[in-house]
């Protein structure tokens, strides 16, 4: 689950997220450009991203809505290039006193992990690498 | 064939991630995965718990062996796991870099709304009262 608070109201938030010329200017890490950015905000349309990275790497995803509220909520499933599988992000966006709080959360057995690695570093004694991933799992960024 | 080399290595690695994330997907398999990260277990103990038959649990346990999550030896009868976590690793890897992703994109965002945000408060723009007399 990503947590973010944006210091800007919900509307802004909500285009800079759909609308292709904005994703442009902020989608994927620095040295990155969103080469390829297409969106089709309708129930049942999809998204495709691909950025392009320093090196020529390039990474892609893709994704279909499956439920759009604007400007506060929208369910879509995405999948990277790279990796397996799919997940289902369910975004939600608050608005208070002109700040807007992004929820997502990313159905993925993220927990479960935790649980597993942290016990199985305890036991091999490599618990120093697994207390980060720990951390790191722990949900919110 | 340097290439076929990489192209395998990186199909077999993106392959293998699909197979921990299968192995992954079933709570009854997470269920024994966390009784695994104990001890070593035998196909009894991680069946029990989940009510299930000695057939069905080794399917499940075969699952984990495929993904590379469980080692089973066998002695006699009795069919042992253990757990093997560097497959673990390597899915942690890829939530970590999706967690960095969004962390730069966000500092991204966060100047591309401050950005907006100025341009929607261009003077002439905003709703202010105008200039009493």
């Amino acid at each position: 689950m990503l947590t973010r608070v944006f210091d800007a109201p919900r509307h802004l938030v909500w285009d800079a997220f759909t609308k292709p010329e904005l994703l442009k200017r902020w989608f994927g890490p620095r040295g990155w450009s969103l080469v390829v950015c297409e969106v089709d905000l309708r129930v049942g349309g999809g998204f495709r991203f691909v950025l392009s990275g320093p090196d020529g790497h390039e990474m892609g995803m893709r994704g279909v809505y499956q439920e759009i509220t604007p400007p506060n909520r929208s369910i879509h499933m995405e999948s990277f290039d790279d990796y397996p599988g799919e997940s289902q992000v369910t975004t939600v966006l608050v608005e208070d006193a002109g700040r807007t709080t992004l929820t997502a959360t990313v159905l993925y057995p993220s927990q479960e992990i935790r649980d597993i690695v942290i016990r199985t570093g305890m036991e091999h004694g490599a618990a120093e690498s697994y207390d980060k991933l720990a951390e790191l799992l722990s949900g919110s960024v | 064939m340097c290439i076929d080399i990489l192209n395998h290595m990186v199909s077999d690695q993106s392959s293998s991630l699909d197979r921990v994330f299968h192995a992954l997907a079933h709570p009854a398999r997470r269920a024994m995965l966390r009784q695994l990260a104990g001890a070593e277990r035998n196909l009894s103990e991680l069946a029990s718990p989940l009510k299930m038959s000695f057939p069905a649990a080794s399917k499940h346990v075969r699952v984990l062996e495929q993904a590379g999550l469980v080692h089973r030896r066998i002695v006699g009868r009795t069919h042992l796991c253990t757990l093997e976590a560097k497959p673990l690793e390597a899915a942690n890897d890829f939530l970590e870099k999706y967690r960095q992703f969004w962390e730069e994109s966000f500092e991204r965002l966060d100047d591309l709304l401050d950005d907006l945000k100025s341009k929607s408060q261009t003077p002439g723009r905003g709703k202010r009262s105008p200039r009493k007399k």
